[in-house]
């Protein structure tokens, strides 16, 4: 209750002090300046035209509330006669087409420049799918997912919300500063949009489409964002975290990440060598299961409804195992069952089904091995 | 019906009496008291889903509504203020008013009247049935978008087309009865220049259903096709285009939102006048500007679909189409203030109604003239910016007019004039209310915040809070109103034959209330007292 008290006199405070400008004031109740040449264009534009608006707001509505004042029956009880006068009407139809004609200059201008999309030193390819952003470095040629790490126990309000509640990643999108990037966007399933206000960066991710966009940031930091189109249940928990390193950085960061995918391949033929135990891959199924199945199928396998089935007792995973393998790597067409072959790692696959087998009261008792999964791929 | 049959006695008894009056009835004024009823129900239906909703965003974190069914309450809402509140609310006034403006004893067509309306009750229950349906109703916003609604749409979705089916054919065969009217039964002597303006602005938006509604009914089609007869219309799988269905949609979708505010714009024309005792200022250009509107909003549906990847030269036209709206729109604005000026203005409700909505309306439609700038379009597009903008144009605009339209006629309708003391205690109060709700979306949607989200970050907490305590106030003042309304009905103060001492129209010459068949004789236009002011 405190909280909500607090938060409250908060909110009026700041509603109070509307017209003493700050940068704390600025940044809940305007859009950001953000950290390209383009958002600060837009800015720009933004508070021209909220200008203009405001200027023909307090005329119009000034006239208005005179007249309001002035014209009311016991001030002035006999009304005038006239109504209407072509001049006038000729005037408030010119003038405002002067008015939009000022304001369409400055934004065509910088609608050319949004959608200039040459030359870049860099293109990232983002899909988006339910409900999480892939990132694949096009020139590099690797890439990887990006998933929501706030845990749900903050969601679900049983443990406090940290600052950075429900826009934060477990892998960032990583981009150096001062070169051109160019962003390339797509979707595996529904429409998503990817956006990130400090760069004023927002396309939407279209199945069967890869849309453009571009940007050049000036300073490093770590900047969010969020998935701005309606793509089903958890379009709220689609952050996006990109963290900006100078060029130096990045290119190391770039030679590190091709490093890391060397030793992970390396330790993908360990793990289909080794013949591993139950317990081994329920250990790690279930770390799995609740970061990648849970959000659907529920953390104890109960579902949800029809449009998500539950796994406890569920048909497939007490059904056949080659079944089960299909279904979980490729996914089922027309439904919201994703594909996790290209997501997960052998290994991975391997321990899931395994915990999907044998959580939740199945106990079906049966394992696959690594092996097996990297032969069905 | 074992009871009634136990009753069977010469005279029907009164259940059987009552239902096959308001079943078969093909009076207008009995049809629009339906239409305005079944609005009204469906306005607090709509309006409790506003509160889950609201309610969920009242702090970060889930509380109340899970994120499929939030997303129900959201699709559910939308569709059901649009085509449940908004539409049928319009053609509820209609149906009483323009006979009784034209000079007409009825509609042209009063049996299809009667099945244009008896559609919709059936429309609204299959729709909201769905909530109870396995896999939840509808969770993919109004707009449908596909494949969102296609390939993923729950069962249910198919639910939702057949509904969508019997409200687009109620539209229609309200829309050309409305036509039909206005172009046949119109009094000798009153030429279309000389129509009331809400006559005048509901000629044009029921030319704009007849031609948008057949194409919602194509795009639920095509849905209904891809979804079960192998089609690919909006699937890129098999070779179709999900911005296919946007384009589609929006073709219909953006004439749709003048369709929710022309009879508006038609009733503050009619009561501004009354309470400023003055004649409407440039009669002529608000019925051009009308109709330049509705010209421009068929060329103007890709405003929508900015992010959507539209080449460069089509974000262009779109945007300059889009700001030319501004121009008519505000010739609307200009014309209202210039018939205030220098009139003798009282404040009843209808007038407070009437200001607030071109006060608030005005509001939506400076945002949208900021929406239109694609530049900053691509950081407001989908974020609570534009939440704010339509609720704006829809709750102060559509939903005020309307609120304008009851009081001011309610006195005509019942013979009872409405208490205004509580009238005014409610315009106070919502107007305080909506702008407590919707005016911190606008900060909410720069600051970054996406719509249709269930949850949100920690920044966004304090304006969602004061949003939500707005939304619960703004749901109490409607209980008011509903009371207003009831006492209203059930009793008062006698209201006289013109109501308003500077009413104009023939619908004052009638007495209050109006009889239930009013001029099987035409009368006389224009009626001597006005010809007499305005020679």
């Amino acid at each position: 209750m405190t909280s909500i008290k607090c938060r409250l006199e908060i909110a009026l405070t700041t509603l109070i002090l509307l017209g003493f400008s700050n940068a704390a004031i600025a940044a809940a109740m305007d859009m950001r300046a953000g950290v390209t040449d383009i958002s600060r264009r837009i800015l720009q534009i933004h508070h021209y035209s909220l200008a203009i608006c405001v200027v023909m707001g307090v005329l119009v509505f000034g006239v208005m509330f005179y007249s309001m004042y002035a014209h009311r029956r016991s001030k002035h009880p006999i009304p005038a006669n006239f109504h209407e006068n072509m001049l006038v009407e000729v005037v408030w139809t010119a003038v405002p087409i002067l008015i939009l004609v000022g304001l369409a200059i400055p934004a065509t201008s910088a609608l050319r420049d949004i959608e200039d999309n040459s030359n870049p030193d860099l293109t990232v390819l983002i899909t988006g799918s339910q409900w999480k952003w892939h990132y694949q470095y096009l020139e590099a040629d690797f890439g990887y997912y990006s998933n929501l790490s706030t845990p749900d126990e903050q969601i679900n309000n049983l443990e406090p919300k940290g600052n950075n509640y429900i826009i934060e990643v477990d892998n960032a999108l990583v981009l150096p500063t001062s070169k051109k990037v160019r962003f390339l966007t797509t979707s595996d399933d529904v429409i998503h949009s990817w956006w990130v206000p400090d760069f004023a960066v927002k396309q939407d991710a279209i199945p069967g489409y890869i849309n453009e966009a571009w940007t050049r940031i000036e300073e490093p930091g770590l900047f969010r964002g969020q998935c701005a189109e309606l793509c089903g249940k958890d379009h709220a928990y689609m952050p996006i975290e990109v963290e900006v390193l100078p060029e130096a950085e990045f290119d190391q960061w770039i030679l590190d990440q091709l490093l890391a995918i060397e030793l992970a391949s390396g330790q993908a033929v360990a793990d289909r060598a080794k013949t591993w135990t139950q317990a081994e891959l329920m250990d790690i199924g279930q770390t799995v299961f609740i970061d990648n199945c849970a959000t659907c199928h529920e953390a104890d396998g109960s579902g949800q409804g029809s449009t998500y089935p539950a796994l406890a007792g569920g048909e497939i995973p007490t059904g056949l195992m080659a079944t089960h393998i299909e279904r979980v790597m490729n996914g089922s067409v027309d439904t919201e069952m994703q594909a996790w072959a290209p997501q997960l790692s052998d290994l991975e696959l391997a321990s899931v089904i395994t915990y999907e087998r044998n959580a939740f009261g199945n106990n079906l008792g049966d394992i696959v091995q690594p092996l097996t999964i990297f032969e069905s791929r | 019906m074992a009871v009634t049959s136990d009753h069977a006695v010469p005279n029907r008894s009164p259940l059987i009496a009552f239902l096959s009056r308001w079943l078969l009835t093909t009076n207008h004024k009995e049809i629009g008291t339906l239409y305005l009823c079944l609005s009204f129900a469906l306005f607090f239906i709509g309006g409790a889903m506003a509160m889950v909703i609201r309610m969920e965003l009242f702090q970060p974190g889930i509380q109340f509504a899970e994120p499929v069914f939030y997303n129900q309450m959201v699709t559910m809402h939308g569709l059901i203020m649009v085509f449940g509140v908004v539409m049928p609310g319009f053609v509820g006034l209609a149906n009483w008013l323009l006979p009784m403006m034209i000079g007409a004893p009825d509609m042209a067509l009063p049996r299809l009247n009667n099945f244009s309306f008896w559609i919709l009750p059936f429309a609204f229950t299959l729709l909201i049935s769905s909530l109870f349906m396995e896999g939840g109703a509808p969770n993919f916003g109004w707009t449908f978008y596909a494949p969102l609604s296609t390939t993923y749409g729950p069962p249910s979705t198919d639910v939702f087309i057949f509904g969508v089916h019997l409200m687009g054919i109620s539209s229609v065969l309200g829309a050309i009865n409305i036509i039909v009217t206005i172009f046949n039964l119109r009094v000798e002597g009153m030429t279309l220049m000389k129509m009331p303006m809400f006559v005048w602005t509901w000629l044009i938006t029921a030319f704009l259903l007849v031609m948008v509604m057949p194409v919602l009914a194509g795009a639920v089609t095509m849905m209904l096709t891809d979804r079960h007869f192998g089609t690919s219309f909006f699937s890129a799988v098999g070779g179709g285009d999900p911005v296919l269905f946007q384009h589609v949609f929006w073709f219909f979708g953006h004439p749709e939102v003048y369709i929710l505010i022309l009879p508006g714009f038609g009733i503050a024309s009619q009561v501004i006048p009354t309470f400023a005792r003055k004649r409407l200022f440039g009669y002529h250009s608000m019925v051009y500007a009308t109709v330049a509107i509705a010209v421009l909003s068929f060329v103007v549906w890709g405003h929508h679909m900015f992010m959507t990847g539209l080449p460069l030269a089509a974000e262009l036209f779109f945007m300059y189409a889009t700001m030319m709206i501004a121009i008519p729109t505000g010739v609307k604005v200009f014309n209202w203030v210039a018939t205030m000026w220098r009139g003798s203005m009282t404040f009843e409700t209808p007038m407070l109604f009437a200001l607030g909505f071109v006060i608030l309306f005005t509001i939506g439609g400076f945002s949208g003239l900021m929406l239109a700038l694609v530049p900053a379009d691509f950081q407001y597009h989908d974020t609570f910016f534009v939440v704010a903008h339509f609720h704006y144009v829809l709750y102060p605009g559509a939903i005020f007019g309307i609120m304008s339209a009851v009081y001011y006629w309610l006195p005509k309708w019942t013979g009872n004039m409405y208490d205004e003391r509580l009238g005014k205690i409610h315009f106070w109060t919502a107007m305080v209310a909506v702008n407590m709700t919707f005016f911190p979306m606008h900060f909410l949607g720069l600051a970054g915040m996406p719509r249709r989200i269930v949850d949100y970050s920690l920044q966004f907490a304090d304006f969602n809070m004061v949003a939500s305590i707005g939304a619960a106030l703004l749901g109490l003042t409607q209980v008011l109103f509903l009371y207003i309304v009831i006492k209203c009905i059930r009793g008062g103060e006698k209201a006289t034959s013109r109501v308003w001492e500077n009413a104009e129209g023939l619908e004052w010459t009638l007495p209050s209330p109006a009889p239930l068949h009013t001029f099987s004789t035409p009368p006389q236009f224009p009626t001597p007292e006005e010809a007499y002011q305005h020679d």
